[in-house]
């Protein structure tokens, strides 16, 4: 059923790939897509809105992501609409491996993110955008093993986005600072809320970048997270990025990941690599 | 960790310390190739609006010689050039044109294009976007 859904998604984004493209926006303002699927960078979700839809135009994305890290690797699958550069719906299939150990986790996540006011460029006010996240986690046996208290939950988020045309060095900046409410474990491949915390908690996430071309971007990521579990300390996500937009119809992002102890592995590092097609 | 940490602040400050735009000012136009080049630049910039679809029917009726010599006449003394703009006020020419914000996106491109084929730097690229960008709400939507 979910597979689905999510397939008949990307049948409509192929499908309005070949009849209209949306291209009201300047090339990389819809940012990469995120891990949860929301557009952002690589592991926050940003105040922009996935494609390059303006004015009165439908856009989307297709996107395919792995990170690797040296104990676990999580694949995603992501899909999302845009209307009018004002709502985004997203969907996103996570698949956990968890190489060392053996098995898999899986977790899907339905987003929409509203933007309330601003441009990411123009104007006076920043872009804020609002946004809930229902994550769903369908593998809840090892997450329930362990402490969590439930298989599926809200995050809830409000994101501040800005560039910069010409900032230091000449150079186009964006900075991005998220507060997310949430009690996900892992972000939720560990299921919500656990033995030692079970309540939503407000976090921080950050991004950083720098456009060394208009079609080339490099920067930085932090997400903090909550540590509801007793069985294993729950550290805070960094990421390294480089992100690639040839044209408008296709973006492709690599990162380094620091993503400190996952499940009592210690400091799991790796990569990500994200593939993105908009239309 | 720690230290990625410490990187992403550092590029925090990078990107919130602001160079002031106005101390550059006098050199953009030095950079953008003086009068001759702006024209060229404002000449090949018009060339790609009248290949694109999506905003070349707001110019059909357009003088597009006379279009060309205030373009490149504003351009110049927004870039700290010797010129004077004689044309009208950026609100009084867009007003009832129904531009929309991709409309004026388009014209970016159009813009970075040109100045792309005409071997303009990126960070000069970027100056002359910043003094446009805020024209924004002086010509969507009106």
């Amino acid at each position: 059923m979910r597979y689905r859904s999510l397939s008949a998604a990307l049948l409509l984004g192929c499908s309005m790939t070949i009849a209209h493209a949306a291209d009201g926006g300047l090339l990389a303002t819809g940012g990469v897509t995120s891990i949860e699927g929301s557009a952002g960078g690589g592991i926050v979700p940003w105040a922009v809105l996935g494609s390059y839809a303006e004015d009165d135009e439908w856009g989307g994305t297709v996107t395919l992501s792995q990170a690797s890290v040296d104990d676990f690797r999580l694949s995603v699958m992501g899909a999302s609409l845009n209307y009018r550069n004002r709502v985004e719906f997203s969907l996103a299939r996570q698949t956990f491996d968890l190489s060392s150990i053996g098995g898999e986790l899986n977790q899907n996540i339905f987003g929409v993110k509203y933007r309330v006011a601003g441009d990411l460029i123009y104007g006076n006010l920043p872009q804020i955008s609002a946004g809930i996240q229902y994550k769903e986690n369908t593998r809840f046996g090892l997450p329930d093993a362990v402490g969590a208290q439930r298989d599926s939950d809200f995050d809830a988020y409000l994101a501040v986005s800005r560039a910069w045309l010409a900032g230091p060095f000449d150079r186009t900046w964006l900075v991005n600072a998220t507060v997310r409410a949430t009690r996900a474990n892992q972000i939720g491949l560990l299921g919500f809320g656990g033995d030692k915390s079970d309540s939503h908690e407000l976090v921080a996430e950050l991004a950083a970048g720098v456009f060394l071309h208009r079609s080339l971007a490099v920067g930085m990521e932090y997400r903090q997270k909550p540590n509801n579990l007793n069985f294993a300390d729950e550290d805070d996500w960094v990421s390294a990025f480089v992100a690639w937009f040839p044209t408008k119809s296709v973006s492709i992002t690599g990162a380094f990941l620091d993503l400190g102890d996952i499940a009592g592995l210690e400091s799991q590092q790796g990569y990500y690599l994200s593939l993105q097609a908009a239309f | 960790m720690k230290i990625a940490g410490l990187s992403l602040a550092a590029l925090l400050l990078g990107a919130l310390s602001f160079t002031a735009p106005a101390a550059q000012a006098s050199s953009l136009y030095q950079d953008l190739g003086e009068q001759r080049g702006i024209e060229l630049l404002m000449e090949e910039m018009l060339f790609n609006i009248a290949d694109d679809r999506r905003i070349r029917h707001h110019f059909v009726e357009t003088d597009m010689a006379h279009l060309h010599q205030m373009l490149s006449e504003q351009i110049c003394e927004l870039a700290g050039g010797p010129c004077v703009y004689s044309g009208e006020e950026m609100v009084e020419s867009h007003t009832g044109l129904d531009i929309s914000r991709g409309d004026f996106n388009a014209l970016v491109e159009a813009l970075q294009l040109a100045m792309d084929d005409n071997d303009i730097p990126v960070g000069v690229q970027n100056r002359l976007l910043a003094l446009l960008a805020p024209m924004h709400h002086e010509i969507v939507n009106l």
